[in-house]
């Protein structure tokens, strides 16, 4: 299959250029001012015309649910809910049932990635065996089926001795911990960020100590051990200052926030709407200033959903008892595009860089970037399309979204995964 | 006029609405000294208190302001109900709305239960306590009781000691007492304060003498004693120690002043027993406050209903 795509603004590594790109057997083969689709034999053409093509979007940090919660999502409804995002290739976390801390799971995740047939999915191990923080799982066993990475995500490694080990056995394997970072004693059951509204609410809150305590620990252990890790969703504006620091004085650590923080604050609790809650918790206005400082100044490499699709029933219950988490994938680049581009924070080349060049280059896979001989993986957007968010019609099962009624700017209009549109055209 | 469906919370209604409640109230409390306490101003109504937690003087109380005033009244015991076979909130409030019920009470021991459950159904909901949120029949009957004493609540010092932290009665108390003009003071051990509530209009004081100077009423809460084995304060006796309301520290209040305590009290841990049997305590007047005070609230609902839905 050939594809040309005309009369595009295509966002290189280093800046916006107007170009034609022909796409040919899965890979960019041409990148030109113009080029001439009728003499191309079987070429589609899509026109490009006030339209941007992007690297296709990388999110390191997704929730697929298959295996065991299939209710939530599935490999299928999370490919479909990434490609329509955006996303040409996506990393989902082992929290499944069973956990994906064997090689077996890795590969039953690669087999559906490929019956599924629309966007890369990079299989994360665990840590430590059903995510349970005793014992490591089987890394090198993981990483030979196709894991990119472990990660205990969702709950820290609470005994700081495992944690070492892991981080250390799995730079044999040239693979990242990426830490989700929680000290589950000092959360002590919190659901909400503590604070003036957790107060107002009575709704029980969790320190930023919570999440800055881990951020230091696993910092810590990485720089005493000089190996590389990841910080996961970074939502305070002290962990923000800790990893600066950090990166400052030579450590190799990078990391990553969603676009909720950098969105919302804690303002959004008092409606009690269990669609606010999410982990770690959506914090205050300095927070989420601190957190585009961070985005701006390269101290958070990459925007991840952390999509966390959950049926309505997980959802429509207590504020205490109901999940956390927030369906990111269908939202992600337009709420990035809105609140970090259009305002002027950065620019829509930065943009591309932390939601596709870096993520790959923190774990390793290939794409992030548009040039000759690369995968034809790339992303096709409207940044003049204004539109509002509705959860409802997300092709994800995860309707669950803090963001229904937002106005935002940035429609994806086609995704394409090795030179295969996988959605619009 | 009340202009509302439910009462969740006080920190939503108006200083108008609370001065019209407390002024029902006043009307029921000369009721409730009647021989024959019998009305039909809810005839053919129905009140369910649904009570996810354990509750004597508020169940109690709703119950007999429902009969008092003609009502119907059911109650649902959680341990024979479907609660515990794990109907959701939502489930069991439409099975309610479908028996045709005018009010649900509900106590629960999360926040923001009341409303989900406001959400859900026709019949009006009132927040007979959710979690660390609110609790505002509580806070209504305390300022009767206060407002009987004193006429008025404008320019009263009402001390609030003990576990703020996990009182939804301290903060129904600070939202309906500084919406009508009172001063809200509050000392505890600092674990049992939360966060940036001086943001929410109380005062913090810096000890028990700060807190109870020039007050005209000093509220002690009750400390649950599963709170000690979470560390947050060493012991019983220290708590009462250095945080009880002792006899000696009423001579800073003025002299006039009144104790409350929304009950059940623990004898000397937050109040000493001399102050909880003594003159100056109101901890039976506020029992009968409450029950004057959910009439007041189940007539100006029931009038609300009438004309809106």
């Amino acid at each position: 299959m050939k594809l040309l795509i005309k009369n595009a603004t295509l966002v290189l590594k280093d800046g916006e250029k107007k170009s034609d790109i022909l796409l040919e057997d899965g890979k960019i083969s041409k990148i030109a001012k113009s080029i001439d689709g009728a003499g191309i034999k079987g070429c589609k053409i899509i026109d490009g015309t006030n339209k941007h093509v992007l690297a296709g979007l990388i999110d390191m940090h997704v929730h697929l649910r298959e295996p065991g919660f299939e209710g939530k999502e599935d490999i299928e409804s999370g490919s479909k809910a990434a490609v329509a995002g955006g996303f040409t290739q996506i990393c989902c976390m082992p929290n499944t049932n069973p956990v994906c801390d064997n090689a077996v799971v890795v590969t039953y995740i690669k087999h559906r990635e490929s019956e599924v047939n629309l966007c890369k999915i990079n299989p994360i191990g665990s840590i430590t065996k059903g995510e349970q923080g005793e014992a490591l799982s089987e890394i090198g066993k993981m990483k030979e089926a196709g894991a990119v990475a472990i990660s205990d995500d969702g709950k820290s490694v609470m005994n700081s001795n495992i944690m070492r080990l892991a981080m250390e056995y799995a730079s044999g394997f040239d693979l990242k911990c990426l830490c989700h970072c929680e000290d589950i004693d000092l959360v002590d059951g919190g659901v909400v960020n503590e604070g003036y509204n957790s107060t107002l609410c009575g709704l029980k809150g969790s320190l930023r100590a919570a999440e800055d305590i881990m951020i230091a620990r696993d910092i810590s252990l990485a720089e005493s051990l000089n190996v590389p890790v990841h910080i996961c969703h970074v939502s305070t504006y002290s962990g923000v200052e800790i990893i600066r620091s950090a990166k400052a004085r030579g450590v190799k650590v990078t990391a990553e926030t969603c676009p909720h923080y950098f969105t919302l604050t804690d303002d959004i609790i008092t409606s009690f709407d269990t669609n606010t809650k999410v982990n770690p918790p959506v914090r205050e206005e300095k927070d989420r200033l601190a957190i585009i400082e961070g985005i701006k100044d390269g101290t958070i490499d990459c925007i991840v959903t952390d999509h966390a699709p959950h049926s309505q029933k997980d959802k429509e219950v207590e504020y205490n008892l109901a999940a956390f988490g927030m369906s990111g994938l269908e939202t992600s680049f337009a709420l990035s595009y809105t609140n970090l581009v259009k305002n002027g924070q950065i620019t829509l080349t930065q943009l591309a860089n932390i939601m596709s060049a870096n993520p790959a280059k923190v774990l390793n896979l290939q794409g992030g970037e548009i040039k000759e001989g690369a995968a034809a993986d790339l992303t096709v957007v409207d940044l003049n399309e204004k539109w509002i968010i509705d959860g409802q019609k997300f092709l994800s099962k995860g309707k669950n979204t803090p963001f229904n009624g937002y106005e935002v700017y940035g429609k994806v209009v086609c995704t394409i995964v090795d030179g295969q549109i996988k959605y619009g055209g | 006029m009340l202009r509302r469906k439910d009462l969740l919370g006080l920190y939503d209604c108006s200083a108008e609405e609370i001065t019209e409640i407390l002024d029902v109230a006043t009307e029921m409390r000369t009721f409730l000294e009647q021989d024959k306490r019998s009305s039909d101003l809810l005839k053919g109504k129905s009140l369910i208190t649904l009570f996810y937690e354990n509750s004597t003087r508020t169940r109690t109380s709703f119950e007999l302001a429902a009969k008092y005033l003609g009502a119907t009244e059911v109650n649902i015991s959680v341990a024979t109900s479907s609660v515990q076979k794990g109907e959701t909130l939502i489930d069991t409030g439409k099975t309610l709305d479908a028996m045709k019920t005018d009010f649900i009470v509900i106590r629960h021991p999360m926040a923001g239960a009341p409303k989900l459950l406001a959400q859900t159904v026709k019949a009006s909901v009132l927040n007979g306590g959710d979690g660390m949120n609110e609790h505002p029949t509580q806070a209504l009957l305390d300022m009767l009781a206060l407002k009987e004493k004193f006429g008025k609540i404008k320019g009263l010092k009402v001390a609030i000691l003990g576990d703020i932290k996990h009182s939804r009665v301290a903060k129904s108390n600070l939202f309906g007492l500084t919406k009508l003009g009172a001063e809200v003071w509050m000392y505890a051990p600092q674990t049992l304060m939360p966060k940036e509530i001086e943001k929410l209009g109380a005062k913090i004081a810096k000890s028990r003498e700060e807190a109870i100077e020039g007050a005209d009423g000093v509220m002690g809460l009750r400390i649950q004693l599963e709170r000690q084995h979470g560390g947050l304060f060493p012991s019983l006796s220290e708590y009462s120690k250095f945080y009880g309301v002792k006899d000696g520290l009423l001579k800073y209040a003025k002299k006039d002043a009144i104790i409350l305590h929304p009950g059940p009290v623990n004898r000397g841990v937050e109040l000493t027993p001399s102050l909880i049997d003594g003159k100056t305590s109101v901890i039976e007047e506020q029992v009968t406050c409450g029950v004057a005070v959910r009439m007041a609230l189940l007539k100006l609902l029931a009038e609300y209903r009438e004309k809106n839905l």
